[in-house]
C-alpha cells in the first residue's frame, strides 16, 4: 500500500515540477538556449512564495504571481547579459544563478530556510473548501497527494493550451525561428536579442511557478531548492521525448510528452527510494540519465565508426 | 536608388592579421539594375553584401537607400527593404520548421510580430501559388519540415522568401555556389525570371564569369577591396570571359586569379 501512496504522490509532484520543464524546454530546446538561471529562480519562486505567505499573510494564489514576476525578471538579467554585454550563454546563466543565491536568502530573512508550518498553502486553502463527503473519506495525507495532484493537472492543462497558443502566433513563431535559424530570422527583420530575452523570461517565469508550487506543497522554501533544477528538467524532456519514440508529433502532443516524462521521472525515483536508493544518490542517477539520454542521439550518428 | 560613399571597412584591427576589406569604395544603383559582382577571394564582395544588410557596420563613409541614411541602422531594422539569398542553402532557412511556416516567416519581413496568428488559412493559398511557380512540386508538401529538402529545394525558398514581398534591393550573395551545376542553373533561370517579373534592384555576386556576363544590366570587377571596373548596357552585354580575365591580370599585376576563377 505505501508503494502506491508514494506512486500518488510522486505523479502530483510530477505535475508541479513538470512546469518546471516546461519552462527549460522553452529555453533549451525552443530558443537552444543552455539557461542555468533555472536553478537559481527555481529557488526563486519558491523563496518569494513562501516569504509572502508566511510574514505578509498574503493569499498563496495571489503569492504565485509574484513569483511568477521574480523568475521572470532573473531570465531578463540573465537576457540582458547575454545580448548587451555579449556574455557567453551559459555563463550568463551560472552568473545570474550564483547571484540569485545570495538574493534567496536575503529574501528569506537571511535564513536559509522558512517553513510554512502555521500558514495557509493553496493546498490547505483548497482542502479547506471541499466537501466534507470528500475530506472524511481519507487519510490527510491521501488528501494532500490527491489535492497536489488535481490542481497540478489543471495548471499543467492550462499552461499546455497557452503555450500551444502562443507559439503558433507570430512572435512565438519568430521565437522558434530564433532557436533555429537566428540569422535567417533576423534577416527576415526581427530582433533576436529581443525574442532571446522574451523566451528567457517566459521560461524562467514558468521555473519560478514551479519553485512556487513545490514549496508550498511541501510547506517550505530552502535556498537549495533549486539545485540540479535544468538537470530534472533536463531529465523530464529526454525522457518524454523518449516516450514520442522520436515520431514526429503537434506540438501539444510534445508539451504533453515533457509532462509525462516529468511524471516518469518522479514515479521512478518514488520506486528507488522504496527499494532502499539512498536520497543523496539521487542527483548521480538524474545525471547518468540525462548523460545517457544526450549522448545517444551522438552515438547513433557516428553509427559505424562508434562500433 | 542605392548610393555608397567611400565605403572603408578594416576586419582585425589592431592584429597582424589586421586586414582593409573595402577601400573608399563608391557605388550608385539606378532603380531596376541588375549588378553581378565578381572578383577573387578576399575582394570584398560579400563584404560590400554584408555591409549594405548591416552584419557589419562600416568603420567610416555612408550608405543611403532610396534617400534614407542606412549607415548606423542594425541589421533586423533594414531588413525591411532587403531581401537576402546566401552562399549556404541552410542559411535562409529555419530547417525545423515547416515549408510554410517559413513562407509565413517571410510574408512578416519588417513588420511587427504581435500575437496574431503566425499564419493564416488565407495566406496558405498565396503560398501554394508561390510554390507552383517554383515547378519543384512544394506545393503539395507545405507542411514538409524544410530540413527534409535539398540544398537546390531550399536555395529556392529561400528566393521566393526573399521576393515575396517586394524588397527594395535584392541582395545574392554566391547564392548558387554551393549547388550542383543542374541545380544552380535551375535556381538561376528563377532568379532571372524573378527579378524581371517584379523589375527588382539585385546585386549578385558570383564566381562564374559566364553567368556574371549574361545576367544582368551591369557588372562590377572587385579587387582589394575596390571597385576596379564598372560596365553596363551594351558593352556588358558583349563582354567574353577572356575580356574579364585580362582585367584580373591588368588588375592583379600579372599574377593569375585564383582558380575557381579559371575555372569558371
Amino acid at each position: 500500500m505505501s508503494i502506491v501512496l508514494a506512486i500518488l504522490g510522486a505523479v502530483g509532484q510530477g505535475m508541479l515540477w513538470g512546469v518546471m520543464a516546461l519552462g527549460v524546454y522553452i529555453t533549451f530546446r525552443i530558443l537552444n538556449f543552455a539557461d542555468m538561471t533555472c536553478d537559481g529562480s527555481f529557488a526563486l519562486g519558491g523563496c518569494v512564495s513562501v516569504i509572502l505567505i508566511a510574514t505578509f499573510h498574503m493569499n498563496p494564489f495571489l503569492s504565485l504571481i509574484f513569483a511568477v514576476g521574480a523568475g521572470m525578471l532573473a531570465g531578463l538579467i540573465t537576457g540582458l547579459l547575454h545580448t548587451r554585454l555579449k556574455i557567453p550563454a551559459i555563463l550568463s546563466g551560472i552568473l545570474t544563478m550564483i547571484g540569485l543565491y545570495s538574493i534567496n536568502i536575503r529574501i528569506l530573512g537571511k535564513k536559509s530556510n522558512v517553513s510554512l508550518l502555521k500558514s495557509n498553502t493553496l493546498v490547505t486553502l483548497i482542502k479547506d473548501n471541499m466537501p466534507g463527503f470528500i475530506t472524511d473519506s481519507m487519510k490527510d495525507s491521501t488528501l494532500s497527494s490527491t489535492v497536489v495532484l488535481g490542481f497540478g493537472l489543471l495548471v499543467v492543462i492550462l499552461l499546455i493550451v497557452v503555450l500551444y497558443w502562443f507559439f503558433g502566433t507570430e512572435a512565438g513563431s519568430a521565437l522558434r525561428a530564433t532557436g533555429n535559424n537566428e540569422d535567417m530570422i533576423r534577416a527576415l527583420g526581427q530582433n533576436t536579442d529581443r525574442m532571446k530575452i522574451l523566451g528567457l523570461v517566459i521560461g524562467n517565469g514558468l521555473v519560478a511557478l514551479s519553485g512556487a508550487f513545490v514549496a508550498q506543497s511541501q510547506g517550505y522554501a530552502d535556498v537549495d531548492m533549486g539545485q540540479g533544477t535544468i538537470v530534472i528538467g533536463l531529465a523530464s524532456i529526454v525522457i518524454g521525448e523518449a516516450v514520442l519514440f522520436g515520431k514526429r508529433k503537434s506540438f501539444y502532443k510534445k508539451l504533453a510528452a515533457i509532462i509525462v516524462g516529468s511524471l516518469i521521472y518522479r514515479i521512478v525515483i518514488a520506486i528507488v527510494l522504496q527499494l532502499g536508493l539512498e536520497t543523496n544518490d539521487l542527483k548521480l542517477l538524474t545525471a547518468l540519465i540525462v548523460a545517457t539520454a544526450l549522448a545517444i542521439p551522438g552515438i547513433k550518428k557516428q553509427g559505424r565508426r562508434a562500433r | 536608388m542605392l548610393v555608397i560613399k567611400e565605403l572603408c571597412k578594416s576586419f582585425n584591427v589592431g592584429t597582424v592579421n589586421e586586414k582593409q576589406v573595402l577601400n573608399h569604395v563608391n557605388l550608385e544603383l539606378l532603380e531596376g539594375d541588375f549588378v553581378t559582382i565578381i572578383g577573387g577571394n578576399g575582394a570584398g564582395k560579400s563584404t560590400l553584401l554584408n555591409m549594405i544588410a548591416g552584419v557589419h557596420l562600416s568603420d567610416s563613409g555612408m550608405i543611403t537607400l532610396e534617400g534614407k541614411d542606412i549607415t548606423l541602422l542594425p541589421e533586423h531594422a533594414r531588413a525591411k527593404f532587403l531581401g537576402r539569398v546566401f552562399q549556404d542553402p541552410m542559411k535562409g532557412t529555419a530547417a525545423n520548421m515547416e515549408i510554410e511556416e517559413n513562407l509565413a516567416l517571410a510574408y512578416r519581413r519588417g513588420k511587427r510580430r504581435g500575437l496574431r496568428w503566425g499564419i493564416t488559412p488565407e495566406e496558405k493559398e498565396i503560398y501554394r501559388e508561390a510554390l507552383q511557380t517554383l515547378e519543384l512540386g512544394l506545393e503539395d508538401r507545405m507542411t514538409s519540415k524544410v530540413g527534409l529538402l535539398s540544398g537546390g529545394q531550399r536555395q529556392a525558398i529561400t528566393l521566393l522568401m526573399a521576393t515575396m514581398l517586394k524588397p527594395k534591393l535584392l541582395l545574392l550573395d554566391e547564392h548558387t555556389a554551393a549547388l550542383d551545376p543542374k541545380t544552380a542553373a535551375k535556381v538561376l533561370d528563377l532568379t532571372r525570371q524573378i527579378v524581371q517579373k517584379d523589375h527588382l534592384t539585385a546585386m549578385m555576386v558570383t564566381h562564374n564569369m559566364k553567368d556574371a556576363i549574361q545576367i544582368g544590366n551591369r557588372l562590377i570587377m572587385m579587387h582589394n577591396g575596390q571597385i576596379i571596373y564598372d560596365v553596363r548596357g551594351e558593352e556588358k552585354a558583349g563582354l567574353k570571359v577572356a575580356d574579364l580575365l585580362e582585367k584580373f591580370e591588368q588588375a592583379s599585376g600579372g599574377q593569375f586569379a585564383n582558380d575557381r576563377m579559371m575555372l569558371a
